[in-house]
């Protein structure tokens, strides 16, 4: 590494919905890229490298769609990228995108993507494909009743109930009403959670992400490119990726090493960044958090592994509303997961929101002050994570 | 203006190879009705369902443990919507540490009443005691077994 920073310069998201039915998917793609180009104030000429963001291709119905991207990203005759670690996808692409400019291959890198989600009718028979088909596809695993276990197993450890993840709805609800480019966005009261209907216990209909349909993209570029061209920027002052093993039963029996309840990996990816990141002391010096939580449960113990608090303190702390706007370390201002999955690009636009924030440009959902962020994606079967740490 | 769509299937058909270890430890639960693991030399973990190598010690596992049929509950969930492709709802299933062993192996859950959810998940919870259950008629796949409460 070269050692000097590097820096977001632009941001492009869409309006997420459900379905985007006046776009195809490169159209998507191109708008999120067209948005991140004019706030960066600069021409495709001097974009070098481009890190494109595609999950499973399942989910958008188009085998290699990064080839139909090409296009839309202007990749004609430049470096050109794909990566795909699941739902921390977006996440790993801003990494991947960080290190191009930090090699210093590059001066300034975009990336970007899309999903239509909402065009796939049957999103979990591909996530139950991420199952091997020798010994475990034939049982009907998918992303929600992994984490449902994953739930089940968080209340024995530390008292999480219904109600407590029915406040992480109610919350992030209220955050997105006040992101117009959230998908839910209708505020809903405990009782709406609790009565919406169960869909593997203990996880309610409201308790899950949506699926969207949207795109995001980001322009990354060198300190001395910025300050060159006397550009705008937050800085990428931490970043770390960890893995865990692939099978769920051995995040459980005897003394597994990575505990199911808990996310192991992610913990260790966040101690790797602060570490970069120069932060010792994350419940002091971290203003704001975005983290992936596709299901309410999750944002239990992603802030946990966030160490903005001992492991299980976040159940009474979201009791008291320490997590909310307004609140102590406000988590997931802009909604989160649980209100915009579009999948190929949710990690990323968990990386964008937290840069918003430290940016001050967050709009209605910013946070007094903000400086300091983090941000998180989770990919495969709670497998893959990727972290950062944003600084003004 | 009108905007149009289309509508499309993907149908692939795939023929996959188990390998040596997933066609002994199936080949054993079709012919014996019985559950084998893995054994890793270096730490003495036996892993469930087994594998060729230990992802801790990075080394070949070395000896067929048999497991079970006792065992207790590690993780379930109760299924009660409807998804293309999956069984009818509802059901239940999750994880079972199976005696013998040291990681826990997928399975449904049945003969549990699970027309009050949060009574069947008393029923279910972590650390009751279980017992495997196998098919008269035996394919050597992973429905061939199945935990009810011991």
């Amino acid at each position: 590494m070269s050692g000097d920073r590097v820096g977001i310069i632009g941001i492009g998201q869409s309006a997420f919905r459900s379905r985007r039915d006046d776009a195809s998917y490169p159209d998507l793609v191109r708008e999120a890229v067209v948005l991140a180009m004019a706030d960066a104030k600069l021409d495709f000429d001097a974009i070098e490298a481009i890190v494109y963001s595609l999950s499973p291709d399942a989910m958008v119905g188009i085998g290699n769609a990064e080839r139909l991207g090409v296009d839309a990203v202007g990749g004609r005759n430049k470096r050109f990228l794909r990566i795909n670690t699941g739902g921390s996808t977006g996440i790993s692409s801003v990494a991947a995108a960080y290190y191009h400019v930090a090699s210093g291959a590059c001066d300034v890198v975009l990336t970007a993507g899309a999903d239509k989600v909402g065009e796939c009718g049957d999103s979990q028979t591909v996530l139950n494909k991420i199952w091997d088909p020798t010994y475990e596809r034939a049982l009907p695993l998918g992303t929600i009743n992994m984490l449902a276990m994953s739930a089940v197993r968080y209340m024995r450890n530390y008292g999480m109930t219904q109600e407590d993840m029915a406040r992480v709805v109610v919350k992030n609800r209220r955050h997105a009403s006040l992101n117009p480019n959230a998908h839910l966005r209708k505020v809903v009261t405990l009782d709406d959670v609790m009565e919406s209907r169960l869909i593997s216990w203990p996880i309610k209909l409201m308790d899950c992400c949506p699926q969207s349909s949207g795109g995001a993209a980001m322009v990354l570029a060198s300190e001395q490119f910025i300050r060159d061209n006397h550009l705008d920027a937050v800085w990428i002052t931490g970043l770390a990726h960890r893995a865990e093993t692939y099978w769920m039963g051995d995040r459980m029996g005897n003394n597994p090493t990575a505990e199911h309840a808990d996310a192991y990996a992610l913990r260790r990816s966040f101690e790797k960044s602060y570490k970069m990141a120069g932060i010792t002391e994350p419940p002091k010096q971290v203003h704001v958090a975005e983290l992936y939580a596709p299901f309410s449960n999750t944002e239990f113990h992603a802030i946990d592994a966030a160490a903005l608090c001992p492991p299980g303190q976040s159940v009474p702390m979201m009791r008291d509303g320490m997590f909310e706007l307004g609140g102590w370390i406000p988590v997931n201002t802009s909604g989160g997961t649980l209100c915009t999955n579009a999948i190929a690009v949710t990690a990323m636009a968990r990386v964008a929101e937290t840069a918003l924030q430290v940016w001050g440009r967050a709009g209605a959902y910013q946070v007094e002050g903000a400086r300091v962020g983090i941000a998180s994606g989770n990919g495969g079967d709670h497998q893959i994570f990727g972290t950062m740490v944003i600084e003004a | 203006m009108e905007l149009l769509g289309r509508q499309e299937v993907w149908n692939i058909t795939y023929d996959h190879a188990l390998g040596e270890t997933a066609s002994y430890f199936f080949t054993q639960i079709r012919d014996n009705a019985k559950i084998f693991g893995r054994r890793s030399a270096k730490n003495g973990h036996v892993l469930v369902p087994p594998r060729a190598f230990s992802d801790e010690t990075l080394l070949p596992t070395t000896e067929w443990v048999e497991v079970g049929p006792g065992g207790r509950i590690e993780a379930f969930t109760m299924v009660y919507e409807r998804f293309n492709n999956l069984p009818d709802p509802p059901y239940a299933f999750g994880y079972v540490l199976l005696d013998g062993a040291d990681t826990a192996l997928g399975g449904y859950f049945k003969g549990v009443d699970l027309k009050d959810p949060d009574a069947a998940a008393r029923q279910l919870a972590i650390g009751t005691r279980v017992i495997t259950k196998f098919a008269a008629e035996r394919k050597g796949d992973p429905l061939d077994f199945w935990y009810e409460l011991a």
